[in-house]
């Protein structure tokens, strides 16, 4: 029954890929991946790995699906065309494919009691934690305790992200070639309901900036 | 704006629900699965959802972005304060033991400060991502 599931959602995934692959319009792409996302925190929970489903389901699906609905307001909804045939991406894409099915024979049997990993130190986390931490979920006591640097290290790459990305775009919309090209960019429904109740001045009217300010 | 009345009275009974579950994956992280991750992720939905319905505006009265901004490095810091008061205390580095007369008991209390730290960060990350990119769209 478990290998049926993981089957359809395998082959689900699969198809949404293809999906994504065959698509033009950005929209539908990022709605695809939402999707994608859903499909693979459902084979998580399969895989008993409830924590990782949960996040990839409120970050893959929630918060990545708005930010390109949110970066696809800010560019075009359509896909560039490509100006030269993919043979070279197509053969690389090939090649690593190639390779790394090959490298999956020698990884030990899919669950395996005997793998590297669950030799080390594995053990004697599920023996110890809740005596050691009075945590009972092994996984928050192994992320928060036994490896507190990591996730240390994790939410400084969060936090990292975040200040990149506000300096980046901090400080007033650049009216710009974009502003010139007549706004190609037709605001998404998110955008849409962004504008809210303020601000239904049209873009030309508002006087061009040269170059963004300095955050 | 004329957003849909259904839309908006629905994403009102939800925006409770949201926050409470948030909370609950939060604080119920040692018990069930769950963390400072998934729960700050959660309670970003909620305040981007808001925005998405209501209008960007509207959610930067609720959350005001220099409250998100602050919070970007006050999660870091609540987690490394966390190591560096454990080094006070006499132990090592992020080791929660010292926290308490009994290990067990400064370990837990240790993990709830750390995920909360996760839980600041990545809540206010999120939020202050998608402020940037939807203040950006006008």
């Amino acid at each position: 029954m478990e290998a049926l599931i993981n089957m359809v959602l395998l082959t689900l995934m699969a198809v949404v890929t293809i999906g994504v692959i065959r698509l033009k319009g950005l929209f539908g792409v990022a709605i695809l991946s939402g999707i994608y996302s859903f499909l693979m925190a459902s084979v998580f929970i399969v895989l008993d790995a409830v924590d990782v489903a949960m996040t990839e389901a409120s970050v893959g699906a929630g918060i990545s699906t708005v930010l390109f609905l949110a970066t696809l307001s800010l560019t075009r909804r359509e896909e560039t065309p490509s100006l030269h045939p993919p043979t070279v991406a197509l053969f690389l894409a090939l090649v690593t494919a190639l390779l790394l099915i090959y490298a999956t024979f020698d990884l030990p049997p899919f669950g395996s009691p005997d793998q590297p990993i669950h030799r080390h130190v594995a053990d004697r986390y599920l023996a110890k934690s809740v005596e050691e931490t009075g945590v009972p979920n092994v996984v928050t006591s192994v992320l928060a305790s036994y490896r507190g640097f990591d996730t240390l290290g994790e939410v400084i790459v969060i936090f990292t992200a975040g200040i990149g990305v506000i300096l980046l775009l901090k400080g007033r919309p650049r009216k710009g070639p974009r502003g010139e090209d007549g706004g190609a960019s037709e605001p998404i429904e998110a955008d849409a309901a962004l504008e809210g109740r303020h601000g239904h001045e049209p873009r030309s009217m508002r006087p061009k900036r040269e170059g963004g300010h300095a955050a | 704006m004329k957003l849909d009345l259904i839309l908006r009275v629905t994403v009102k009974l939800l925006l409770p629900f949201m926050l409470v579950f948030a909370l609950y994956v939060q604080f119920h992280g040692d018990f069930g699965p769950g963390g400072g991750f998934q729960a700050g992720v959660i309670a970003a939905a909620m305040i981007i959802l808001y925005a998405l319905v209501f209008g960007l505006e509207a959610a930067k009265r609720v959350v005001p972005l220099a409250l998100v901004q602050f919070m970007v490095p006050l999660g870091v810091f609540l987690y490394a304060g966390v190591g560096v008061a454990a080094m006070v205390l006499g132990g090592h580095y992020l080791n929660y033991s010292v926290f308490a007369s009994e290990p067990a008991h400064g370990q837990h209390l240790g993990i709830l400060l750390v995920e909360l730290g996760v839980f600041i960060t990545v809540s206010g990350t999120m939020t202050a991502i998608f402020y940037m990119f939807a203040g950006r769209g006008r």
